[in-house]
């Protein structure tokens, strides 16, 4: 397998968006190949990274009409569909391409419209993602499965539900603290505490500031051999490992509060770069809500399970902590077009291994990560980046 | 040909009738609920169509309150994993606690498993038949 890195990056801002899905991919996919000091033409073949765009514009089969769209139709274009983690398992499936020898010039690109989808059809849609036979029935919503997760990850590490909240709450307090440093954030305004625990109920223990928004946006990667990465970039990111794993529907994940998908996908990605969890100097973990910060923050292995709850307390998780956790913001505050998802946490880790992340640089980070969660666990993918 | 030894609709079926069907593997006697084509323990085919006792204790519980399109006049809808005493868990919803006045001292709580039929949207492919949980 050959060395492969990311050589050019592009998104576009986060949130709410007039632009359809074919204008955010486009102009995000242009910022990546333009940055990658490359043409269209050099594209290779495409990994096209959307989920709901049946639902949201009535169109499906987009990956010859993304390659037309940027002048190369005839390139292969395979479009992806992993539930949030859509974005991670497109690149990681790049990376592969690449790293065989198959490809030395690959381009990844996601969008997605959820936000103009609206709340009920985008809480159906993404419920989907769950098991539609057997579980779909009972009204689960995604909220609904942090709601479960939280309140058995109270139970079992017999956290008092209390500190639990607080967490949770500092949580969603540093993510839009992260998020204001972020011109490409959806919400760029900090919140409170007070504000965090005085929201709505979602799905309980779960309030409004708990959950990630709905999101519109688009984001893309150039992708190339190390070869070719050399003569485009002095400052190409290497993929140093990348994991992928799977689960059945939540009825049949003994390890709750546990995702063991993502201790399978993490444990082949660090195997794979050689690495362990304390040498990740920055991470993209995906925060779909609070509590799924916590349990990701366990899953990596930056903590022992049921301490991430007390870290995030300890501010190990800020911006000056020992593992800085979503620089940019995370799925809840940069937002979460989940198409666009998993490629924009790489924009944002090759960003800080660049030293260009501005106001949101982790300082002196060579190492960093990225997590994205499809689902309730049914796949689950991680991509180690370094210098 | 390989074929279901238990299927979806024979499931729902039984269960419309408070029946809870499962799969026994005869080779390493764990339970297999929902059906799946091989036992999810072991992955192997030599499995039996078995009656569970419909008996099992609360893993843990929410109340979905912002529901999803079409189920708004569901909510707020009670949820909870419940682990058989057979070993495997399934999703349901409790239906003898008003939401309001679940608190995290349901879960370990004994249940027993019956019934509701949850008509299915435009999206489904057919009606929903979940296991509903009367808390003891
Ligand atoms: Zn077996």
């Amino acid at each position: 397998m050959r060395k492969v890195a990311v050589v050019g990056v592009g998104m576009t801002k986060f949130g709410k968006h007039e632009k359809t899905n074919m204008e955010m991919i486009a102009e995000a996919s242009m910022d990546a190949i333009n940055s990658s000091n490359i043409t269209p033409k050099d594209i290779q073949a495409l990994f096209v990274s959307n989920c709901l765009a049946g639902f949201e514009e009535g169109q499906l089969n987009m990956g010859g009409f993304v390659a037309s769209e940027l002048g190369i139709a005839g390139v292969p274009a395979t479009r992806f569909e992993g539930a949030c983690a859509t974005g991670s398992m497109a690149t990681r499936d790049a990376y592969n391409w690449v790293a065989s020898g198959f490809y030395d010039i690959v381009l990844v690109a996601g969008t997605e419209r959820a936000l103009s989808m609206g709340t009920p059809l985008a809480t159906r849609t993404f419920a989907m993602a769950s098991d539609a036979l057997y579980e779909g029935f009972c009204g689960l919503t995604f909220p609904g499965v942090f709601g479960l997760i939280a309140n058995l990850y109270s139970k079992t590490y017999d956290v008092p539900m209390e500190t639990l909240k607080e967490s949770m709450a500092t949580i969603a307090v540093k993510a839009h603290k992260n998020g204001a440093n972020n011109p490409k954030a959806h919400f760029q305004k900090p919140i409170t505490m007070e504000k965090a625990l005085g929201a709505p109920m979602i799905a309980d223990p779960l309030q409004l500031f708990d959950c990630c928004p709905f999101s519109d946006g688009g984001a893309a990667l150039v992708l190339a051999s190390e070869e070719v990465a050399r003569k485009l970039s002095d400052t190409p990111v290497y993929i140093a490992g990348v994991g992928q794993s799977s689960a059945g529907n939540l009825g049949t994940q003994t390890y709750l509060p546990r995702l063991r998908s993502r201790e399978l996908a993490a444990e082949q990605s660090y195997k794979m770069a050689g690495l362990e969890p304390k040498d990740i100097d920055v991470v993209e973990l995906h925060d779909c809500f609070t509590i799924a910060e916590i349990v990701a923050s366990e899953g990596l292995g930056f903590f022992e399970h049921g301490k991430g709850c007390q870290a995030a307390l300890d501010g190990v998780t800020q911006m000056d902590g020992k593992i800085p956790i979503n620089p940019s913001g995370g799925l809840k505050a940069k937002g979460h077009p989940i198409g666009a998802t998993g490629a924009a946490q790489v924009v944002e880790i090759v960003e800080q291994l660049r030293g260009e992340a501005d106001k949101r640089q982790v300082s002196g980070a060579e190492i960093g990560m990225t997590d994205t969660l499809g689902g309730d666990g049914g796949t689950l993918c991680n991509i180690i980046l370094r210098r | 040909m390989a074929e279901y030894k238990l299927t979806a609709d024979r499931y729902f079926e039984a269960l419309k009738e408070d029946k809870l069907l499962g799969l026994k593997c005869n080779d390493c006697g764990k339970y297999t609920v929902p059906p799946k084509i091989v036992c999810q323990e072991c992955s192997g085919s030599n499995i039996e169509v078995v009656e569970m006792k419909g008996e099992g204790v609360i893993k843990t519980y929410t109340v979905v309150r912002v529901p999803q399109e079409g189920q708004e006049s569901q909510a707020p809808i009670p949820i909870a994993l419940v682990t058989l005493d057979e070993g495997p868990c399934i999703m349901g919803r409790i239906s003898n606690i008003a939401p309001d006045e679940l608190s995290l001292d349901v879960i370990g709580r004994r249940v027993e498993v019956g019934h509701m039929v949850i008509p299915g949207d435009k999206y489904a492919h057919r009606d929903g038949v979940i296991p509903a949980f009367t808390v003891q």
